[in-house]
C-alpha cells in the first residue's frame, strides 16, 4: 500500500505479544472523517490504536499517519493527538498544567501556550475546574481533561479510546459534538468504543475487530455487503401482513417472514434485499397491500457486529 | 491573528530551528522533573542518604562543646575522608542515584504516566537527556548542599586554626575536589542507573551486582577497572585514607592516572551509557499491563 498525505495506511500489521496475539494482518487505510473501531474486549482495539501512535511498535509490517510513522515525533505529534483509556495522570498535576506543559514541549512560546490551553479547556467544558488537581477530578473530567489535552494543539488526527465512558449524558452528547464538529474541518477522528448506538450515528465508516482481526471494514452499508451470506432483516408496516408474509416465502432468498404481535408488520430475513425490494414493488403495484413503511431493521453496527463475529466475541 | 494561524507559524519556525527546539524540551523537562521529583515525600529516603553525615557531624559538634575533646584538624581530615570515599562514594551516592535515576522512567511505567512523554513531539534522544540532567541536576545538588554542611561542620570547630586550614592551607582545594568528585559520581551513577532502568524492569538486582563490581573491580585486570565508575573518581579524592588489609580494596589505586584522564574518562563513559540507553529507549513499547 503506497501511504497518502491525507490518509492512514495499515499495511499488514501484525503485533505479537511474545506468543500472544494482539492483532494480525491488519490492512486498511483511512481517508478523513471520523472512523469507528469497534469490538469486544481483548479484540484489538487499544492495540490498533497504540500501534497507530507508536506506544508499541508492530511485529509485522507498517503503519503510515499523513505519510509520517511515529518514528519522526517531531513531525508526527504536531499533527496527533491520542487520547488514550488509561486512568493515571503525573503525581500532582492540575487540570491546566496537565495541557499547558505538554503544549511548551510542542514549541509553544508562553503565550501561545496560555492561548490553547484556555482554548482546549473551553472545548472541553473543563474551564471552571482547571486549577484543581487531577487527583480530584470525577471520572467524567477526567476523560474530558484527557480529550482536551489530545486536541489543544489542533492535530489533524485525533485518535481516542473509548472517549465516552465515564461521561454523563450531556458530556456525551457535546464530546460527540465536538468530535463532528473536528471532523468536519476536514480531519481524521478514530474512536474506539463497545457503545455501538453512540458510534453508529456519527461514523462515516467502521472497522469491526474480534480476536484481533479485522472482520470488516468500510462504510455502514458496505460492511453490509460484505455479509451477503448472512440474512438481512427488513421490516415492513402494512395493511395486510399474512398476504405479504405468503408472498415473500415465495421467493428463495428469503429466509423468514415473520408476522409481529401487532398484526400489521412482517419482519422479513432475506439474503438480497434488492429482490425483495422488487417483489414489494410488484405487490403494491398490483394493490394487493397496502405499504406503510419499510425500513431495515438491522443496518447498525451492533446487528452487523453480532452476525459477524457472533454473540461469544468469536469469530463466525 | 487566528490561533489556527498561530500554530501554523509556531510549528513552522520550529520546524526550521530543531536544535533551539532540543534546548528548550530539554530545559521544560528538567524543569518538570525536578519540580516533580525533588520535593516529595517518596524522596526522604535520598535525603537521610545524602544528611546522614551531616547530623552526625552535629551531633559530634555539639559533643565536642561539653566535653574534652582530643580531636585535631589533621584527624578530622581524615574522618572526613572517610565519610566522603567511602560512605558517599561508596554508598551514599550509589543508592540514591539508583532510587532518583531508575525512577525516572520505570516510575513512569509503574505510575502509568510514561505514555503522556512519548505523545508530545519530543525525541527519544531528548527524553533521555532530559530526564538524566534532571536527576543530575537533583542528586548533585543534594550531595553538594551535604559534603558543603559535612566540610563546614568539621572544620568551624576549630575556629581561627580552622579557617587558616581552609583560606591558607588545602583546605578549599580539597574542598573543591571532594565537590567536583561527588558531581562526577553523581552523574556516573546516573547515567549507569538510567542505563539498568529501560534494561530491566526490576533493577534491583543488576543494582546489587553492580555494587559488587565497583568493590571489586581493583582486582581486576586494566582495562576491566575502566568501565567501574569509582575507578575514575579513587584518582580524583583529595586525601589518602590510611586503610590496610581488605578494607583497603576501597581506596588502593591500582593505576595512576591524571586528573584530566580520570575526568575524561568518566565523562566518555557517562556519554558512551547515555548512548546506550537512547537506543533502549527507542525500542521501548508501553506496555503497562507488563508492569
Amino acid at each position: 500500500m503506497t501511504p497518502g498525505a491525507t490518509q492512514i495506511v495499515f499495511d499488514n500489521v501484525s503485533k505479537f505479544y511474545g506468543e500472544v496475539l494482539g492483532v494480525n494482518k491488519v490492512n486498511f487505510s483511512l481517508e478523513p472523517g471520523i472512523t469507528s473501531l469497534v469490538g469486544p474486549n481483548g479484540s484489538g482495539k487499544t492495540t490498533l490504536m497504540n500501534l497507530l501512535t507508536g506506544l508499541i511498535k508492530p511485529s509485522h509490517g507498517a503503519i503510515y499517519v499523513l505519510g509520517l510513522t511515529p518514528q519522526q515525533p517531531v513531525e508526527f505529534f504536531r499533527r496527533v493527538g491520542y487520547c488514550t483509556q488509561f486512568d493515571s495522570f503525573p503525581p500532582g498535576t492540575n487540570g491546566y498544567d496537565f495541557i499547558y506543559w505538554p503544549l511548551r514541549l510542542h514549541g509553544f512560546a508562553h503565550d501561545q501556550a496560555t492561548k490553547l490551553t484556555n482554548e482546549a479547556l473551553d472545548r472541553a467544558g473543563m474551564t471552571p475546574v482547571a486549577r484543581r488537581k487531577v487527583a480530584g477530578y470525577s471520572k467524567g473530567m477526567r476523560q474530558r481533561i484527557r480529550l482536551a489535552q489530545a486536541i489543544a494543539h489542533h492535530p489533524s488526527v485525533l485518535v481516542l479510546d473509548e472517549p465516552l465512558n465515564g461521561l454523563d449524558p450531556m458530556a456525551r452528547s457535546e464530546s460527540i459534538a465536538l468530535f463532528e464538529a473536528i471532523a468536519k474541518q476536514g480531519m481524521h477522528v478514530i474512536i474506539s468504543s463497545h457503545i455501538l448506538e453512540e458510534v453508529d450515528r456519527i461514523s462515516d465508516r467502521v472497522v469491526l475487530m474480534s480476536s484481533g482481526y479485522v472482520v470488516a471494514e468500510g462504510q455502514i452499508k458496505e460492511v453490509r455487503r460484505e455479509v451477503r451470506d448472512h440474512p438481512m432483516q427488513i421490516l415492513v408496516r402494512c395493511s395486510n401482513a399474512a398476504k405479504l408474509a405468503s408472498a415473500a416465502f415465495e421467493l428463495d432468498h428469503v429466509v423468514e417472514a415473520k408476522i409481529l404481535s401487532d398484526g400489521q408488520s412482517v419482519l422479513v430475513r432475506t439474503r438480497d434485499a434488492e429482490q425483495f425490494s422488487l417483489l414489494l414493488n410488484k405487490i403494491v403495484s398490483a394493490g394487493l397491500v397496502e405499504v406503510d413503511a419499510v425500513a431495515p431493521a438491522d443496518d447498525d453496527v451492533n446487528s452487523i457486529y453480532q452476525y459477524l463475529i457472533g454473540s461469544d466475541g468469536g469469530p463466525a | 491573528m487566528s490561533i489556527q494561524e498561530s500554530v501554523a507559524r509556531a510549528q513552522s519556525s520550529l520546524k526550521e530551528q530543531p536544535w533551539r527546539l532540543f534546548a528548550s524540551q530539554i530545559a521544560i523537562l528538567v524543569r518538570t522533573e525536578v519540580r516533580r521529583n525533588l520535593f516529595t515525600r517518596r524522596r526522604i529516603w535520598v535525603y537521610l542518604l545524602a544528611f546522614i553525615p551531616v547530623l552526625i557531624f552535629i551531633t559530634h559538634n555539639i559533643f565536642s562543646v561539653y566535653h574534652t575533646d582530643s580531636s585535631n584538624i589533621e584527624d578530622d581530615t581524615l574522618v572526613l575522608a572517610g565519610f566522603m570515599q567511602v560512605y558517599y562514594l561508596r554508598l551514599g551516592i550509589f543508592f540514591a542515584c539508583m532510587g532518583i535515576f531508575t525512577w525516572l522512567f520505570r516510575g513512569e511505567m509503574v505510575s502509568r504516566t510514561l505514555h503522556y512523554q512519548f505523545l508530545v513531539p519530543v525525541r527519544r534522544e531528548v527524553l533521555v537527556v532530559g530526564k538524566f540532567l534532571a536527576g543530575s541536576v537533583i542528586s548533585v545538588l543534594l550531595f553538594e548542599v551535604a559534603a558543603l554542611a559535612c566540610f563546614y561542620l568539621t572544620y568551624s570547630r576549630f575556629g581561627a586554626a580552622g579557617r587558616s586550614y581552609i583560606f591558607d592551607g588545602p583546605g578549599l582545594a580539597q574542598l573543591g575536589s571532594y565537590l567536583l568528585v561527588m558531581a562526577l559520581a553523581c552523574i556516573g551513577y546516573g547515567a549507569v542507573f538510567l542505563a539498568l532502568s529501560l534494561l530491566f524492569k526490576n533493577p534491583i538486582v543488576p543494582g546489587a551486582m553492580l555494587l559488587g563490581w565497583e568493590a571489586v573491580a581493583p582486582i581486576f585486570p586494566s582495562w576491566a577497572q575502566h568501565l567501574s565508575v569509582t575507578f575514575y573518581l579513587k584518582h580524583l579524592c583529595p586525601v589518602k585514607l590510611p586503610i590496610e588489609g581488605p578494607m583497603a580494596i576501597f581506596t588502593i589505586v591500582a593505576e595512576p592516572v591524571s586528573p584530566f584522564i580520570a575526568i575524561f574518562g568518566l565523562l566518555c563513559l557517562t556519554v558512551a551509557v547515555l548512548v546506550l540507553s537512547c537506543f533502549l529507549i527507542r525500542r521501548l513499547e508501553v506496555t503497562y499491563t507488563a508492569e
